[in-house]
């Protein structure tokens, strides 16, 4: 039976480790847009947390240092998206963009002047990358029919980044549905005049919501360069940041959907790899390039109205402005 | 909105983007200056490698083709408030259009009946591409950014399973085309000016860098002389006007993105029919992005447009010369500066336009108080 | 500067306690628009106290500055006899100043217990403020009678308990000065008598109430004092038992504009314009007109008179065809439009419908645009602005060049930029090309609001004399003295319906200022009219 349900679990393995920085990033962006703020710099933060991770790592031989300059990179990157479209008031989209092309410009200017090999960094020693984390029992657990090879195979032996972002899920949830500062996130992305009537800053409560924004997508930033791979490599990000986006979006910015539309394009990721030259049944040769556009073309037709309507926060994208 | 007066007009399309490119410039100076590498050095490497080698005026100019071709794209949606960022997606798939008319015809039709339909298939694969984006943003409210974000990835998946697979040449590994036949390349500059004579060293500056100019005086035209660029103005400044004046605003939505879309896709020309004479992966290789950048340096008018691509072709071709010269410095420099020019010129217009506007009040106000005094 | 009258006299010195609310001087400035000009306001604990005014008189302003939301240019604030610095709307809310505004600060998405914790959640999680909070809202349900299902989402609630939210929300925020900005413009008028008993009740419990409106009815039902305000000004107070609704009319309608355009008889030519049982929702549903019918003739000039917001700007959408017909007919030199048969508003001026619109700065012109292009707005597709697919601007330059000249705009320059212009040239422009097309109806509004005194009289003349070329003109104003300098006809309009028709001749203010503010002049002690939700 193992043998049936093997290629099936380590299919569903691969999902998951494929799916665990669109799940950061589109919590990243989930908080970024209930609080008003368009994010398609995701990409960029991604990027350029990837390469701190990495860069860290190989200098200082330690991973978790690596981690953390992801983070306060991430961070510097939304706090320039936020100054330009929080504090100035600019267009929320030119600054993302702006984000995103200065994130693939400066990763490899300094990636090239630091380390001398293109771009990329190092290769990763084992112990300046996370290790997989074997859970309790794992082993004892294996030979139990099922269950077993679902814990061993498919819960254990992860990165621990893998086991923050499926924490970062319950997690962002219970903030923003639960607490004080999740109420207001919420009420700033879609009515920011009633947060405001009620004393509270419209400002700092968006800076607050992209820094964690950039706090989220450094981790996945960590996980692309020090965990999933072994090193940093240009553009690595290959546009995972739009996909969290488009993730977010289909998710209709809920926590628990967005996730779940995360781990069905890491499914189809996955999938198309160990699909990669297989023949099927009237189609002939699976068209593999094609599956992996599908996120996008779901996304479009979900905006387009066709599977319920897909409300953005009201307030997303408009500076705030007290209006005269 | 704001209270400070308006910027005299010299100023806010003059000395702004130049004020803005400056602070690009510096900032990029202080990451090169960072790295340990003379950033003035790198000026005169850039300069001389856009400009003074043999035929790197050529390189120049065939970059700066394609960034007016995508910057076009962008300045014409802009005019009418709407953001275009589907510009790679749109050439990519108009290059498609280009070089399926090149492969269908190239043996059996000649030159000049070639290329002009490639050019107009280009248009139209382009225009087709914004056509879903710009329809679901003006009868479904779908917002035009996120859905061309979304088409440049199905774009680029499309493209690469074409070219690994139907259009993939015989024979070959390579995701590509076959190369067409020499009748439907668009003739090089140095070609003809070998022709009449002049001798000019080989680039792949081509005669898109016309079609590249005369776009330009038809958008201008279009824009600010015709009757439905009025409309597509009058709607981008206020709606309410727009409404007053009986201007469709769905309509207008619409085939404001088709023109623009059509600009995008003739970049395709230049790279397909004019440099590679077949259909490669990634031939769009970040200029439809770059158009944005070039666009907002350009104030969305084709001079400015003009000049900033050039710039931008000046800063491609010359980055490429920073591989040669630096051990520490490469050609992403280029993207660093695109980036910081985005921010400053866009996303940052309103930092420096306030005190800049302050400061002319207080110029034109100070002469006034003392004649008076 | 009428009645600043015996107020503080009445007061004995210091032995009465310091009002709730003083506000000494106050001045505020939107660029060019002085909105709030030296007001001063007194208001005393525990009463209710009106302050009443047209749309734009500057009330709104005045409240958003004791509420924190703008400060104001100069003056000071007192509350309870101390000055404060209100500088965000947390100190307002800190000093027990709560708000209900006119629109809803409200997360529509959001339930009715997460609205009203918003600001005061009482602690991270939110846990332990939702058991208070449920626990206060029971309280002040039984107190006041303000019932309300906390889990209900916003969106889903009726306007009126969408209010009821904003008065909870400002209750549990421990308001004991409460400001509602025009609150029944959007009530039904038995949400609207509920809305009074329950501000009677909280009066009882010690809580000042602020009450913003236009509405006269409202003023004289409820409030112990009354502050008119007029273009920015605090212009007359008085206690509502000394006052009557025909004093306030006057006082807030105002007198001080003098019109010198020479009106003449003219007998009126043929039926130009008819209309017929038109009624309108507005995308609420509410109805915005009722059963509008009123014919107009060649060479007349009927307006319309009202307070703003009671259906004039709805009607000039539909007849010059922004917003689509709904129900009834209009026919217009012979063609016959009504919500089968759409006409937008190019189709409408092929067919001789010019609209000087109300709101200039947003429809009437495109502030970036030049003069010259503000000059074809409407008429970009004609023979006025070029030749086939194009424009041609020498011709659109020399003709607004033309028309500036003979419009006396300043300066006579094109190319100059349409924002730029001050509001009298602004509304020039407009008026010039709208006439220019010699249009057969001729549909103003508001031609003359923010325009300074020169500009008024020659606009006038010139609608005047289009009259006397046959134009058949719809007026509307809120300005009662233009209405009446001008009109052949009056019509008046309030809720949405057409109230009251004088002829020129037999116009009195003081009847048609009653029939405006919805009173039956026949019958002027005996409050009728039903007030329904004309936005």
């Amino acid at each position: 039976m193992n043998e049936v349900l093997l290629p099936f679990i380590l299919t569903l393995d691969a999902t998951l480790r494929l799916a665990t920085p669109l799940i950061l990033c589109a919590m990243a962006g989930l908080l970024s847009e209930r609080s008003g703020i368009i994010d398609i710099s995701l990409e960029g933060k991604l990027l350029s947390g990837a390469f701190a991770a990495a860069a860290v790592s190989t200098v200082t031989g330690n991973v978790y240092m690596g981690l953390g300059m992801a983070i306060v990179v991430s961070v510097a990157m939304a706090l320039i998206h936020g100054f330009a479209c929080i504090t100035h008031r600019g267009n929320q989209i030119i600054s993302g963009l702006a984000v995103n092309i200065l994130a693939s410009g400066l990763t490899v200017t300094i990636g090239f002047a630091a380390f001398r090999q293109g771009g990329q960094t190092p290769p990763l020693s084992a112990d300046e990358r996370f290790g997989p984390i074997i859970l309790p029992f794992a082993d004892a657990l294996r030979d139990v029919p099922l269950i077993g090879l679902l814990y061993s195979e498919l819960l254990s032996g992860h990165k621990l980044i893998v086991y923050i972002a499926l924490i970062s899920v319950p997690l962002v949830a219970w903030l923003l549905f639960k607490t004080r500062f999740g109420l207001r996130l919420r009420a700033v992305g879609e009515v920011p005049e009633a947060v405001d009537s009620a004393g509270i800053s419209v400002t700092w409560l968006r800076y607050r919501a992209i820094i964690l924004a950039g706090i989220l997508c450094g981790i996945a930033g960590a996980y692309l360069s020090t965990a999933h791979g072994a090193g940093f490599v240009r553009e690595m990000s290959a546009g995972k940041g739009y996909i969290a986006l488009a993730a977010m979006i289909f998710g209709k910015w809920r926590p628990w959907s967005a996730m779940g539309a995360c781990l069905l394009f890491g499914f189809l990721e996955a999938a198309s790899s160990r699909m990669q030259g297989v023949e099927l049944p009237l189609i002939g040769q699976t068209p593999v390039d094609l599956i992996l556009i599908l996120p996008y073309i779901l996304t479009v037709v979900l905006l387009a109205g066709f599977f319920g309507r897909a409300v953005p926060p009201k307030a997303i994208g408009e500076p705030y402005v007290k209006e005269h | 909105m704001s209270s400070t007066p308006p910027l005299p007009r010299w100023a806010d399309i003059g000395l702004l983007p130049v004020l803005n490119l400056m602070i690009a410039m510096v900032v990029s100076g202080l990451v090169i200056a960072a790295i340990g590498e003379n950033p003035f050095d790198a000026v005169a490497v850039m300069v001389k490698g856009a400009f003074f080698y043999d035929g790197s005026l050529g390189y120049t100019l065939y970059y700066t083709t394609n960034f007016i071709f995508t910057g076009l794209a962008v300045a014409v949606a802009y005019h009418a408030m709407l953001f275009n960022i589907g510009g790679e997606g749109q050439a990519y798939i108009g290059g498609l259009g280009a070089g399926l008319v090149c492969l269908a015809l190239d043996q059996v039709m000649p030159g000049f009946v070639t290329i002009p339909l490639a050019i107009a298939a280009a248009a139209v694969f382009g225009a087709a591409w914004a056509l879903i984006p710009a329809y679901l943003q003006a009868y479904r409210g779908s917002h035009i950014v996120i859905t061309t974000i979304m088409f440049n990835f199905i774009a680029a998946g499309v493209m690469v399973s074409l070219l690994g697979g139907v259009l993939m040449q015989p024979g070959q590994s390579s995701p590509a085309s076959r190369t067409f036949e020499p009748s439907s390349f668009i003739p090089f500059i140095h070609e003809i000016l070998n022709g009449i004579g002049i001798e000019a060293a080989r680039t792949p500056l081509n005669l898109s860098f016309v079609l590249a100019l005369a776009a330009c005086v038809f958008v201008w035209v279009l824009i600010w002389r015709s009757r439905f660029g009025y409309s597509l103005r009058t709607l981008g400044q206020s709606e309410p006007a727009a409404a007053y004046a009986g201007i469709p605003v769905g309509k207008t939505i619409v085939v404001t993105m088709l023109i623009s879309g059509a600009l995008a896709g003739m970049m395709g020309v230049n790279e397909v029919v004019g440099v590679n004479h077949r259909l490669v992966l990634n031939f769009t290789a970040g200029y439809g992005f770059t158009g944005i950048a070039v666009a907002l340096m350009g104030r969305n008018h084709p001079v400015g447009i003009v000049l900033a691509s050039l710039l931008f072709g000046a800063l491609y071709q010359g980055g490429a010369e920073l591989d040669f010269e630096f051990q520490t410095i490469t050609r992403e420099m280029v993207l660093l500066i695109q980036g910081l020019i985005i921010l400053f010129s866009g996303a940052l217009s309103y930092m420096l336009n306030p005190p800049l506007a302050r400061l002319f009040a207080r110029l034109s106000v100070g002469p006034r108080r003392e004649v008076q005094a | 500067m009428t009645g600043q009258d015996t107020h503080h006299g009445m007061r004995g010195g210091d032995v009465s306690p310091p009002p709730a609310v003083e506000l000494r001087r106050i001045n505020k400035r939107f660029g060019r628009v002085h909105a709030n000009r030296d007001i001063d306001l007194t208001i005393d604990a525990g009463t209710i106290t009106g302050i009443i005014g047209e749309n734009g008189a500057g009330k709104s302003t005045l409240v958003s500055i004791l509420y924190g939301f703008y400060s104001a240019d100069s003056g000071d604030i007192l509350i309870d006899g101390t000055p404060v610095a209100l500088t965000s709307t947390a100190d307002a809310i800190r000093c027990g100043i709560g708000m209900v505004h006119q629109h809803f600060m409200l997360v529509p998405t959001m339930s009715v217990l997460d609205n009203v914790m918003l600001g005061r959640e009482g602690g991270f999680t939110l846990t332990d403020g939702i058991s208070k909070t449920r626990k206060r809202l029971a309280q002040l349900s039984e107190d006041y009678g303000l019932e309300i299902d906390p889990d209900a989402l916003v969106q889903d609630l009726p306007v009126g308990l969408q209010q009821r939210v904003e008065i909870l929300k400002a209750l549990l925020r421990g308001a004991r000065i409460l400001i509602l900005d025009e609150p029944t413009g959007v009530l039904t008028p038995q949400e609207a008598d509920r809305l009074f008993e329950i501000l009677r009740m909280l009066k009882q419990d010690g809580v000042t109430i602020l009450l913003i409106t236009h509405k006269l009815r409202e003023i004289m039902a409820i409030t112990d004092d009354v502050n008119v305000m007029r273009h920015g000004q605090m212009v007359a107070h008085r206690k509502t038992k000394d006052t009557n609704r025909e004093d306030l009319a006057r006082l807030m309608v105002g007198r001080d504009v003098l019109f010198t355009a020479k009106y003449h008889e003219k007998e009126p030519g043929a039926p130009i314009l008819e209309i017929d049982a038109l009624t309108h929702h507005d995308s609420r549903g509410s109805t915005v007109l009722s059963d509008i019918s009123f014919t107009l003739r060649a060479g007349e000039i009927l307006g319309i008179a009202g307070v703003s917001g009671n259906g004039q700007s709805q009607l000039l959408d539909v007849l010059s065809g922004i917003e689509p017909v709904q129900e009834g007919t209009i026919r217009v030199a012979g063609e016959v439009i009504d919500s089968r048969n759409r006409r937008d508003p190019t189709a409408l001026r092929q067919v001789g419908v010019a609209h000087i619109p109300e709101d200039r700065h947003h429809r009437g012109l495109v502030l970036p645009f030049s003069a010259a292009e503000s000059s074809i707005l409407g008429y970009h597709l004609t023979d006025v602005a070029g030749s086939g697919l194009f424009l041609d601007l020498q011709k659109i330059e020399a003709r607004c060049a033309d028309l500036m000249q003979r419009y006396d705009v300043r300066p006579p320059d094109p190319q100059w930029r349409s924002g730029g212009f001050s509001g009298g040239n602004q509304q020039k422009i407009v008026v010039a090309r709208e006439i220019a097309a010699s249009p057969q109806v001729l549909l103003v509004g508001q031609p003359t609001r923010g325009v300074d005194i020169g500009a008024i009289e020659f606009i006038h003349k010139e609608l005047l004399a289009a009259r006397d070329r046959g134009c058949a003109i719809l007026l509307v104003s809120v300005e009662l003295d233009e209405i009446m300098a001008l009109s052949d006809r009056i019509l008046v309009m309030n809720a949405g319906r057409i109230v009251g028709e004088t002829a020129h001749g037999e116009a009195d203010p003081n009847r048609i200022g009653l029939m405006m503010a919805g009173i039956d002049p026949n019958n002027a002690r005996d409050i009728t009219v039903q007030e329904t939700g004309a936005a």
